[in-house]
């Protein structure tokens, strides 16, 4: 098996994630794509530890999946504020702020 | 065994003053009874602040000697020590501005309790109550700690973590204005979910460096860049980061979310975002480009020099057909950040040109110039809040002749009118830039400038020639807080455009990194 198949599995995951964030329109979905771009970046980080042969790439991805779990905190509470004024997760549906 | 990293703990003081404040800031909202909370809450912000800045100056003015320090996690230098001492400062002011609460009949700028739904009648209840969300203070505290690890990262995962840390709390905060909360929680929505893609791409830059080089310290990549040359991984990462810093600098076309978020966020967090988020965002840029690509140079030169045109363009254009205040100042932002990228690339090969301490001189007038131009903005009030409309400030000068006056220094400085501090920053970002033959930028940016002063100026005609509106918005007496901030940031404003040498030298002789 060689490297480049979890590097490009992770890419194409990376680009699922990009282009949902981009054309999905709820906002907990969004959130969930971005969940997954940061999970794409974690395999890319395990699969480098193994190929340059040391072990920063385990730690780091530690450090991303703990970020992450914060993050999910804030993101959660943030749209379950505006949902529960709302009734709507849609994030079309937030339209006060533009031009 | 894992070794335990040498720490300079004189060094780190700045940091931990401030995390520390933050921490227990976090303990007395646990046990501290609901009516000290406010004044504790204050004056541990301010004291955890203010301390770090005078450490920051202990440690520049002691002759600390440049480092590393933390396993080489953090870098201790001239650059970092300015940028840390510039942030705090301006955190200092945000936290005043904060803690004002003689202006608003509600009594504070931030919501009684975010938990409550907007509009129901609980909310309404809490609408003139005297209790106020204290969490800001301790979530502010943490913002400026993160800010100030931000600009001493000496390896992208500590970069990566303390953009995460400065990032998290301004998400929470901007959404916790007590009036139009509406417009607040979508501003926290729309900033947090682009927020977060945005460090998503950061992180996967990270990641392909570290596929490129085996590491993540700057000095290594360095090295590894030395020898690689046009890695095309590294240049992949190199983009990848170079976007997700943009985007907390809001440069455009990475600004979409400035404007939102600058208008919606309650007017004390718009202030201190763009003053110290700024400050942190162009201190990272920096460092990445000149400590860790510092030698790769041909490959994002001709990236920051397009963005940089993009950010003056669209920021002076937009700025033009704006209605309301705090949008207007939001592209001005925009069009600032352009202008903040030219010193970058007045950096010139090696970090060796002047635009490194003409970068963090503008970076300092810019952020006491713009925090005072938002502290003035929470002044001039009507039934629902804040005046933000442009046509509610018409005949403002004959209303109240010294918050026009104040205000329309902040803005002549903002459109860099000599004798102000915005155009003593301009002219060191321009001549930086000009020295290292970007003379086309310094054109584009002249003209730009050209175009925003109108926009500033046109609040200034608005204010001194027009006639009053008839239900015009008041002018609230403004305590002592903010009396203080606009004090400062005023003479400040002044003192850097008259008699700009002393801090200018500073700059000079803080230019440098270490990595």
């Amino acid at each position: 098996m060689t490297i480049s198949y979890y590097l490009v599995l992770a890419a194409i995951l990376f680009t699922i994630g990009a282009v949902g964030v981009l054309v999905r329109r709820n906002a907990i979905v969004v959130f969930m794509c971005i969940e997954l771009m940061l999970n794409s970046v974690n395999l890319t980080l395990v699969t480098f530890a193994r190929s340059t042969g040391t072990i920063d790439g385990q730690i780091m991805a530690f450090f991303v999946m703990v970020v992450a779990a914060a993050e999910v905190v804030i993101g959660l509470a943030i749209i379950m504020s505006i949902y529960r004024t709302r009734r709507s997760a849609s994030v079309d549906d937030a339209n006060l702020l533009k031009y | 065994m894992i070794d335990v990293p040498d720490l300079d703990i004189a060094a780190l003081a700045p940091l931990l003053l401030v995390l520390g404040a933050a921490c227990i800031g976090v303990l007395v909202e646990a046990f501290a009874p609901r009516h000290v909370r406010h004044p504790v809450q204050v004056t541990l912000a301010l004291v955890g602040t203010v301390g770090a800045l005078a450490a920051t100056l202990l440690l520049a003015l002691g002759g600390h000697e440049d480092g590393v320090t933390a396993g080489a996690a953090l870098a201790v230098d001239g650059a970092a020590l300015f940028l840390q001492a510039t942030i705090a400062g301006l955190g200092a002011l945000s936290i005043l501005l904060f803690a004002e609460r003689s202006l608003d009949p509600a009594k504070s700028a931030f919501v009684a309790s975010a938990a409550v739904p907007a509009g129901s009648s609980r909310d309404r209840e809490l609408m003139t109550a005297e209790r106020v969300q204290t969490e800001v203070y301790p979530l502010a505290t943490f913002a400026i700690g993160g800010m100030m690890l931000f600009v001493a990262a000496n390896d992208l995962l500590v970069m990566f973590v303390a953009l995460e840390v400065l990032s998290l709390p301004l998400y929470l905060i901007s959404g916790m204005a007590r009036r139009r909360r509406l417009l607040s929680q979508e501003a926290a929505v729309k900033y947090f979910l682009l927020g977060a893609f945005a460090s998503a791409f950061f992180l996967y830059g990270l990641a392909l460096v570290y596929g490129a080089t085996g590491s993540v310290r700057l000095s290594d990549i360095r090295e590894a860049g030395l020898d690689g040359g046009g890695d095309v991984l590294m240049v992949l990462g190199l983009g990848l980061l170079i976007v997700g810093l943009l985007f907390k600098a809001s440069v455009a076309p990475f600004h979409t979310w400035t404007p939102d978020v600058y208008q919606g966020a309650p007017t004390p967090v718009t202030a201190f975002m763009a003053a110290c988020t700024k400050v942190a965002a162009f201190g990272a840029i920096l460092r990445l480009l000149y400590v860790a690509f510092g030698t790769a140079e041909w490959t994002w030169r001709p990236l920051i020099y397009a963005v940089a045109i993009v950010s003056m363009i669209v920021g002076a254009v937009l700025g033009l057909t704006q209605t309301d205040l705090k949008r207007m100042l939001a592209y001005s932002s925009v069009a600032h950040a352009g202008f903040l990228l030219t010193g970058v690339l007045g950096l010139g090969a090696g970090g060796t040109g002047s635009g490194l301490a003409a970068t963090m001189f503008y970076l300092l007038a810019y952020g006491l110039t713009t925090l005072g131009a938002f502290a003035v903005l929470t002044l001039v009030r009507d039934g629902d809040g804040e005046a933000t409309h442009l046509s509610q400030w018409a005949g403002l000068g004959a209303r109240s002749p010294l918050t026009a006056a104040v205000m329309s220094l902040f803005l002549l400085a903002l459109a860099g009118i000599p004798l102000t501090a915005g155009f003593t920053g301009k002219f060191a970002v321009f001549r930086a830039a000009i020295e290292e033959g970007a003379w086309p930028l310094a054109v584009v940016a002249l003209v730009a400038s050209a175009v925003a002063a109108f926009f500033y100026l046109r609040v200034i005609v608005l204010m001194y020639f027009s006639e009053p509106v008839a239900d015009g918005p008041t002018v609230g007496v403004a305590g002592i807080p903010t009396t203080l901030v606009l004090a400062i940031t005023a003479t400040a404003t002044l003192a850097l455009g008259i008699l700009p040498g002393a801090v200018l030298d500073l700059a000079e002789q803080a230019a440098r990194f270490v990595g």
